[in-house]
């Protein structure tokens, strides 16, 4: 035990302890379905094969891992993307039969030795989307799935009525059950399941069991998250970490799976079996260093976890305020870290795998709910972290207290924090234009700060109301926005630029206004504007240590591959950079944080027993990144309308945003756009926000066609065949389908770059078809 | 009499110190890297060292985000 923590025994966290009559729950369920199977070690990071479940046919069946498979995806998100290419065609969509959800673990989930080794990606069709959308997830299930003797599971079909599947890596055996009586939001669920499964009624037994399960607001709304529990001994339950974004939760309880639990026998730091234990834990051991010296001078993620940035945004005028309408406010100071670090539960270990040393999962714990059908109640908050809490600036609601019960009511519901909170920004800002009112909200008056009126919202998703307002507003932006202009309720142009979604998906808690490349870093994506693709802002806006598009085009190809590779590995980004070695600004290039890098090939080579060097990660990365945005253009949404963002990501849409920052904007115009002090001095406010409003859309495309050119893309966002057959693809259906499109984008006059460029600039490639 | 600060010339101010000329950019992020013409400042020397005429100055925020 590390100085100054609590003993295990010594900890009471104060909740409400529930109590349930789990025989009788547990005598309702009926077997559907059951599987025996041969228990196998895990050879140097795989399990060697996938689980593949059909909930129509009751079928479950081992698909066996190829050293292709691993060749060509690696593991993680690349072996998730190869399953749905297996199994769903072009015009699957969310609530289709054939659509899957899958969870995979990868080479490196469930190592012990180096921190933030224990993620999930899952992926599926999202309904927000209609794309493949992918998460990551702390917990547990991810390495015991692996540990149970899968790299992946798969989900297909639909059940007739709720089920849980039960993957018990202790009996090797895997069945799915009916579960008439189980509770549905998660953090009831997760603790009648815990419960009801231990091997024995302790908790070195409830440890060994996680479930994946999602609430009445999955249920309800296109926002459904998954969430991954993870058993605390000190606290006594299981606790939780969300995929939050695209909505997996909705799909899982469209497929009627009301929890999915994994359960192992025993796992330690060999269960992975590596080629090299010694290098691996030499490695790790010099990064738990780090963390343990530096991080309270750095990020202090350990005390307050993701919140730290809240602060920083504000300062810098970054942190979203009011629909994104401007980046700083006087009261948020309410929101820094100091108020939450006040109301975590400190000198507690929280990591959410183990072996986790930066353990920036925060919780509270005996919160009082204030609100629902949990009011009066003593929980655990998971979090908040950054985003929930952007959420709250963003919906300008400024009470720590209140982001906790928007959180904890998110959570069990299943509902992601980051599209609920920025869709709702967004019909608050539609209500001060009187584009919404009451009478349209189904009497809900849904104005900034109302900060009730945003819990009804969500009380009332989760209950199943049918209002037209609440069935529409659950199903996000899009939708809404489509709604609004059906009923000609207000400006086309309001509408659409003042709705933060790209591709159908809200955006993160970011304000990228000033900063071009972060644009792109939420436009420029795979699955819609998140921001674990690309953090470019402070490079780009503050350091301006990428100016050229060029310079910009190479980060936006740099990062989202380097990103995109802790996903097929199973792995946490954030010990990647939000610690780094002291004399990392010394390095060639310190954004890069070239020595975890290294410790990243090492530890890869170490588990796998494989040679790579710091290209072939990025390489591992490309071949994941160019096949899904090749899925997306056979899914029919891969190309440059898709990647549109709208206005308010780019620059001021109203007066009143024009006017709060009247300086910038006006230097804007002198330094950038070339008008004259003079001149600007007698225009009117809207004739400067229409002039910045051509220029930054027009550099917005001159930066997309710089970065699909930096990508091997067609101007039209396409991934070439030659592309593909250089990342080592031959697939002939994928390939057919590449050239197919670029040859109807070519008939189409698609193939044009987008930006206007001058005599003095250049396109990217100059005019030669390399497509 | 300018600087260059992260590509931005800005009016230079005599005995402006790198802890003073970093209030002016309002820049209160804590872990920034100060190079002055391509040669990095303690951070300890932040208070005493002095900005020189048409210098150019590096501040590069060490922060990651999301
Ligand atoms: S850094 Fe935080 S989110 Fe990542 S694995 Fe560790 S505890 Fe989990």
């Amino acid at each position: 035990m590390l100085e100054g923590q609590i003993p295990i025994e010594d900890y009471e966290s104060g909740n409400t302890k529930n109590k349930w009559n789990l025989n009788k729950i547990k005598l309702e369920h009926k077997t559907i379905s059951e599987y025996n199977y041969i228990k196998k070690d895990i050879q140097k990071g795989y399990a060697n094969r996938t689980l593949y479940i059909n909930l129509n046919e009751g079928i479950i069946k081992e698909k066996k891992v190829t050293e292709d498979m691993k060749k060509l995806f690696t593991g993680g998100r690349g072996f998730g993307l190869k399953l749905l290419w297996d199994s769903i065609k072009s015009n699957t969509r969310w609530n289709s039969n054939e659509n899957e959800l899958i969870i995979t673990t990868g080479p490196l989930c469930g190592t012990t030795q180096y921190p933030g080794s224990g993620k999930s990606l899952c992926l599926t069709i999202s309904p927000s989307t209609d794309i493949i959308c992918d998460s990551n997830v702390g917990g547990f299930f991810g390495p015991y799935l692996k540990f149970a003797g899968f790299d992946a599971v798969e989900i297909q079909g639909k059940a007739k009525e709720d089920v849980i599947i039960i993957i018990d890596g202790e009996k090797g055996k895997i069945s799915i059950e009916t579960a008439p009586l189980e509770e549905t939001n998660s953090h009831m669920i997760s603790q009648q399941l815990t419960q009801m499964y231990s091997s024995e009624d302790d908790d070195k037994s409830r440890q060994k069991i996680s479930i994946v399960s999602a609430g009445m607001g999955a249920e309800n709304s296109y926002w459904g998250c998954l969430n991954f529990s993870f058993y605390d001994i000190r606290r006594k339950i299981p606790r939780l970490k969300q995929a939050g974004r695209g909505g997996l939760g909705t799909v899982l309880r469209d497929k009627k799976i009301k929890a999915i639990l994994t359960k192992v026998e025993k796992f330690d730091g060999v269960s992975n079996n590596p080629a090299d234990s010694v290098t691996l834990a030499k490695v790790g051991t010099k990064l738990h260093r780090e963390i343990r010296d530096l991080d309270r001078y750095q990020c202090n993620m350990r005390a307050v976890g993701t919140v730290h940035l809240v602060e920083i945004m504000d300062e810098y005028d970054l942190l979203p305020t009011e629909n994104y309408r401007f980046g700083s406010f006087p009261k948020a100071s309410k929101l820094y870290s100091q108020n939450f670090y006040k109301l975590f539960t400190k000198i507690i270990p929280d990591g959410c795998w183990h072996g986790c040393t930066m353990a920036c999962a925060k919780t509270v714990d005996h919160f009082t709910v204030m609100t629902g059908p949990y009011k009066g109640e003593k929980v655990t908050v998971d979090g908040p972290e950054y985003e929930t809490v952007g959420c709250g600036s963003n919906m300008s609601i400024w009470d720590p207290l209140w982001v906790l019960e928007f959180n904890f009511y998110c959570d069990t519901y299943g509902l992601d924090t980051i599209s609920t909170g920025t869709s709702i920004a967004f019909y608050m800002e539609m209500y001060e234009y009187g584009i919404l009112n009451k009478k349209r909200c189904d009497g809900i008056e849904l104005c900034f700060g109302n900060a009730e009126a945003v819990l009804e919202v969500i009380h009332r998703i989760a209950s199943g109301d049918k209002g037209e307002f609440i069935s529409i507003a659950s199903k996000g932006i899009r939708r809404v926005k489509d709604w609004l202009i059906k009923n000609n309720w207000g400006d086309i142009g309001i509408i659409e630029d003042c709705g933060m979604e790209s591709k159908g998906l809200e955006y993160s808690e970011y304000v990228t206004k000033e900063s071009l490349a972060m644009q792109g870093g939420y436009g420029l994506t795979l699955k819609g504007p998140q921001h674990d693709e690309a953090w470019l802002i402070f490079m780009d806006m503050v350091n301006n240590s990428i100016p050229t598009f060029k310079d910009k085009a190479e980060a936006l190809h740099y990062f989202p591959m380097w990103r995109t590779w802790f996903g097929l590995n199973g792995l946490c980004k954030l010990p990647w950079n939000d610690v780094e070695p002291s004399n990392n600004p010394k390095t060639d290039d310190p954004s890069k944080v070239p020595e975890h890098v290294q410790n990243y090939v090492d530890y890869q080579n170490a588990v796998t027993g494989w040679n790579v060097d710091k290209e072939e990660l990025i390489l591992q990365s490309e071949r994941c990144y160019n096949w899904q945005r090749a899925m997306n253009v056979w899914l029919g949404r891969g190309s440059r309308k898709d990647d549109w963002i709208p206005y308010r990501s780019m620059g001021p849409v109203t007066v009143m945003e024009y006017i709060s920052r009247r300086e910038r904007y006006d230097k804007y115009l002198n330094e950038k756009i070339g008008i004259s002090e003079g001149k600007i001095e007698k225009m009117k406010i809207e004739e400067k926000i229409k002039i910045i409003y051509d220029y930054r859309q027009d550099q917005y495309q001159k930066l997309s066609d710089a970065v699909y050119y930096r990508r091997g893309w067609t101007p039209n966002g396409v991934p070439t065949p030659n592309k593909m057959k250089k990342l080592g693809f031959t697939d002939p259906k994928m390939l057919k389908i590449l050239k197919d499109k670029i040859i109807t984008d070519e008939k189409a006059g698609l193939n044009i770059w987008g930006g206007k460029y001058n005599n003095k600039e250049k396109n990217p490639n100059d005019g030669i078809k390399y497509w | 009499m300018t600087i260059e600060v992260n590509g931005r010339k800005i009016d230079w101010i005599e005995n402006e110190s790198v802890t003073k000329l970093l209030k002016r950019m309002k820049y209160t992020f804590p872990l920034v890297v100060v190079k002055i013409n391509d040669k990095i400042v303690l951070r300890s020397d932040f208070k005493i060292k002095v900005i020189p005429d048409n210098s150019n100055i590096d501040v590069i925020h060490m922060i990651s985000g999301g």
